[in-house]
């Protein structure tokens, strides 16, 4: 076994591993956990394969990651061109405008004020419900985590109804808090489960009182969680559209939508979405900037004492109040308004003709999605375990950071470059599920990495040794045990097609009605009680994922 | 626990070929259609039982769909565009991808609903009205042109939803009517005195519930919600500017047949069961309140009567939407 021979990397490297695998596979931000990744690859860890002599199959998988890499960057390279054909003065007049900096002020304080509401909430839920004694605690976490069950933009639907005149900035906060604190939560509770109690006895020992523990102990040692789960936030933050639709705050992502239903793809809206893309390349620097490079495992052998919980005492009902307050927005209003639009609509609106199109195609582009983004996936997947080293980090944060940018840039880039370059492939699904695999390829990275790493590598070699050709070698070992990864990862991609509008609005093949399309199209006209059902749906296909997102986590942190 | 990736991959399979029928079907003629979806969806269920032609609808905005089939060109799947307002077929117009519409189709709508080319035609026409909150103001208090919210007694009193394909038509028959300096003005005056919104449906909520006072919206939403519950409307007056007032604007909805159509005899035939009885009919019974344009063809009686709405006269194929972009964009509004 490796373990005794790289014990110390191991440890080291512990942390990193397990809040990569403990973050959120939703949306955007999965190129979050890559980056992390790319910063454990750049560690000197001892590699199983690294004496070993480069087999031929290397080089061909190499070629199909570089393919898919630079396939990958075409958005990003099309926007580019956009802007040079656009024309350098036209560029200026359209990015250097007073509406761009209203936009830009309007998105940068829904960032700044969220993501550390976000994180003080996150925080203390998490120590709440991991660290002391909280009646129910197993119960409080997952109902933290369940939110993340309901897409962003039925968050939204549930508050317009609830409050009607909810507008604005504040508004914008109140309900991207509710709805994407699970992505803080998730890393944060995983990190307060694993860390090794001893050093928050020796700062006891040493005279500080508990709060100064937590403050200079803990906090430190959550550092890494938070930065992930923030970007993450963030990322979401700058790629809804929907959540701020219908609440009336214009960021980026609504300007481009705007624009785009004005001009299809005239010059304004690229030259927003290079805007965008500024700002999501911003918050990935900094991130790994505050990030930062200490060190937070523990040394020495043995194994971690199990934590202490906190007595609460006399404040335990007080503390109860958090997280009851948090799952009755975060959970109570949702519930409460569907079920009250589902009342009020009655059997009318369970049009099941309708109904069950939209759920037919919604599944079929789901699982197409899921297959195709696997598929890519796996090339980068094996090489990174396999062989990694600076070819294979610079391919994979190519995904990453492609990854990184909302679905409304991808669908943009590609609507231009299939009707002016690719015309037969215009509107077709091929398309559709082209933006998917690049939208969600890191989720299928992720998962499958991880099944990868857990494969030895002996048995690849001993297939070849027994006369397998390369293919037929890696076939009928690693990527059949790796099936548990690609299973994960295919329905953290499927959860986020399913819950997918912007991109799906502009690539769908004509007749296309997905259960989200169906759902905004309803509620445009304000008929709140037909758009319900679809909810409901989107909302009962996605928890059981979020269940298992949970176990997961938890499974993560050995309990 | 070491599920065969094959059985995965096989099962995979096997689902999407369950939904794959959702995604394939014979299409018939595929309409890009920025009308209502309700109203196009009750045409389109009408024209098939009749005829046994299928339609296929792409649902979408005005603006959207007609820089959409411009960038398309020659390759456009579309067979048949439906808008909501005339810039948009104007556009289409202008880039040559419009067939001629058949003279029987023509001869159905009288010339005022139509351009002058005969290119496109009318399929059904909507009113520019202000709603306002009853409670918050009295009649005498309303604006007596539309030109007069630029003023900035009305400064965070009204709404619009300048991203719609709606209120940018209106700007266009301003445009048309009162030049571009004087556009260019009143753009910026009202950057400055309206609240955005997105959706007349919307607006018309917000005013209900009296957290604006008015809005610039099309009538038929009013009548609409008041055939139903009135829940979103039982506060709201509406204000016709009438006089020939660029705000009494009347849009024209319009139907046309493109050039590169696949189906040009089912696409005419779909466009002239539109824009006669059958499809008229769908505008004076159904649920969309929009007015009706053929000849002799009867409004649902709930609107105020086309002739007594003192419309201005806006040649409809005259109409300029990226001019009215770039001002709108220049302006803040997008």
């Amino acid at each position: 076994m490796e373990i005794a021979a790289s014990n110390d990397d191991r440890l080291r490297l512990e942390p990193l591993t397990r809040l990569i695998r403990s973050l959120p596979p939703y949306g955007a931000g999965d190129m979050v956990a890559r980056l992390m990744q790319s910063a454990i690859d750049m560690m000197p860890a001892k590699l199983p394969a690294a004496g070993m002599k480069k087999r031929r199959s290397t080089s061909w998988i190499t070629l199909a990651a570089a393919l898919i890499a630079l396939i990958a960057l075409l958005p990003l390279a099309f926007i580019v061109w956009v802007a040079i054909q656009t024309g350098w003065d036209t560029v200026v007049a359209l990015i250097l405008r007073p509406r761009v900096g209203e936009l830009l002020v309007n998105t940068v304080l829904l960032v700044a004020v969220t993501v550390p509401i976000a994180i003080v909430l996150s925080v203390a839920l998490a120590w709440l419900t991991e660290r002391s004694d909280l009646p129910g605690n197993r119960w409080w976490s997952w109902l933290s985590v369940a939110p993340l069950a309901i897409p962003a933009f039925v968050h939204s639907y549930a508050w317009i109804s609830f409050v009607p005149g909810l507008h604005g900035l504040w508004a914008g906060v109140l309900v991207s808090v509710i709805a994407y604190f699970p992505f803080l939560y998730l890393p944060i509770a995983a990190a307060l489960r694993r860390l090794d109690p001893a050093l928050e006895d020796a700062a006891a020992a040493l005279g500080l009182d508990p709060w100064r523990v937590f403050a200079r102990v803990v906090l430190p040692q959550l550092r890494l969680a938070v930065c992930g789960g923030s970007l993450l936030v963030g990322l979401h933050l700058l790629a809804e559209y929907g959540l701020y639709v219908f609440i009336r705050f214009d960021t980026f992502t609504t300007a481009i939508v705007d624009q785009f239903q004005s001009t299809f793809n005239g010059p304004a809206a690229n030259m927003l979405a290079a805007v965008l893309v500024v700002c999501c390349l911003f918050l990935l620097a900094l991130e790994v900037m505050v990030r930062g490079e200490e060190r937070y495992a523990r040394v020495g052998s043995g194994a971690a004492r199990q934590q202490q919980r906190a007595r609460l005492g006399r404040a335990t009902l007080p503390c109860l109040l958090l997280p009851a307050g948090v799952a009755l927005l975060s959970l109570g209003v949702p519930f409460v308004t569907v079920g009250r639009w589902l009342l009020a609509g009655g059997t009318d609106v369970w049009r099941w003709d309708e109904i069950g199109l939209a759920l037919g195609q919604t599944l079929f582009l789901a699982i197409a999605g899921a297959v195709l983004a696997t598929l890519a996936a796996m090339p980068m997947a094996w090489i990174s375990i396999r062989a990694p080293g600076p070819l294979q980090r610079l391919l994979e944060s190519c995904n990453y950071i492609v990854g990184a940018l909302p679905g409304v840039v991808i669908a943009l880039a590609l609507v231009t470059i299939t009707v002016r370059v690719a015309l037969p492939l215009y509107q077709t699904l091929f398309t559709i599920l082209f933006g998917y695999a690049l939208m969600f390829l890191p989720r299928a990275l992720i998962s499958l990495r991880a099944s990868i790493a857990q494969a030895p590598v002996e048995l690849e070699r001993a297939a070849s040794s027994l006369g397998r050709s390369p293919v037929k070698a890696l076939w009928s070992t690693t990527i059949r045990l790796s099936a548990p990864g690609a299973a994960a990862g295919m329905a953290m991609v499927a959860l986020g097609i399913t819950n997918e509008l912007t991109a799906t609005q502009m690539l769908a093949p004509n007749g296309t009605r997905t259960l989200a399309m169906a759902f905004w199209s309803y509620s445009g006209e304000i008929d709140y009680a037909s758009a319900a059902p679809y909810a409901l749906i989107m909302v009962a296909m996605s928890l059981p994922m979020t269940w298992w997102l949970y176990v997961q986590s938890k499974r993560m942190a050995g309990r | 626990m070491k599920i065969a990736l094959s059985t995965l991959a096989g099962a995979a399979l096997a689902l999407g070929l369950i939904s794959a029928p959702a995604m394939a079907e014979d299409q018939g003629i595929i309409v890009y259609n920025a009308q209502h979806e309700s109203l196009a969806k009750e045409w389109a269920a009408g024209f098939t039982k009749e005829t046994g032609i299928k339609v296929t609808l792409r649902n979408g905005g005005d603006s959207d769909f007609s820089n959409q089939i411009v960038a398309e060109g020659a390759a456009s799947p579309a067979d048949v565009f439906l808008t909501e307002n005339s810039p948009a077929m104007a556009l289409v117009e202008a880039a040559g991808l419009f067939a001629p519409v058949d003279a029987d189709t023509l001869a159905q709508v009288p010339q005022e609903y139509q351009p002058s080319s005969g290119k496109w035609v009318g399929v059904a026409a909507r009113s520019t009205v202000f709603a306002y909150n009853k409670d918050k103001l009295k009649e005498d208090q309303l604006p007596k042109s539309l030109l007069d919210l630029a003023d900035p007694g009305w400064k965070g009193r009204w709404a619009a939803s300048p991203s719609g394909a709606d209120f940018q038509a209106i700007v266009s028959a301003l445009l048309q009517i009162k030049g571009e300096a004087a556009t260019a003005d009143w753009l910026k005056a009202m950057k400055a005195n309206f609240t955005a919104y997105k959706g007349n449906s919307t607006i018309m909520k917000a005013v209900n519930a009296g957290e604006i006072e008015g809005g610039v919206i099309y009538h038929y939403y009013y009548i609409g919600d008041q055939a139903k519950t009135g829940e979103n409307s039982k506060n709201v007056g509406l204000h016709y500017f009438k006089n020939q007032d660029p705000g009494a604007f009347v849009s024209v909805s319009g139907g046309g047949v493109l050039a590169s159509s696949k189906h040009p005899k089912e696409a005419q035939a779909f466009l002239k069961w539109v824009t006669g009885k059958g499809g008229q009919d769908v505008l004076k019974t159904g649920t969309s309140y929009e007015y009706a344009v053929g000849k002799g063809d009867e409004s649902n009686p709930k609107l105020v009567p086309l002739a007594d709405l003192q419309a201005p006269k806006v040649d409809p194929a005259t109409l300029n939407s990226k001019k009215v972009i770039d001002l709108m964009t220049q302006a803040g509004l997008l």
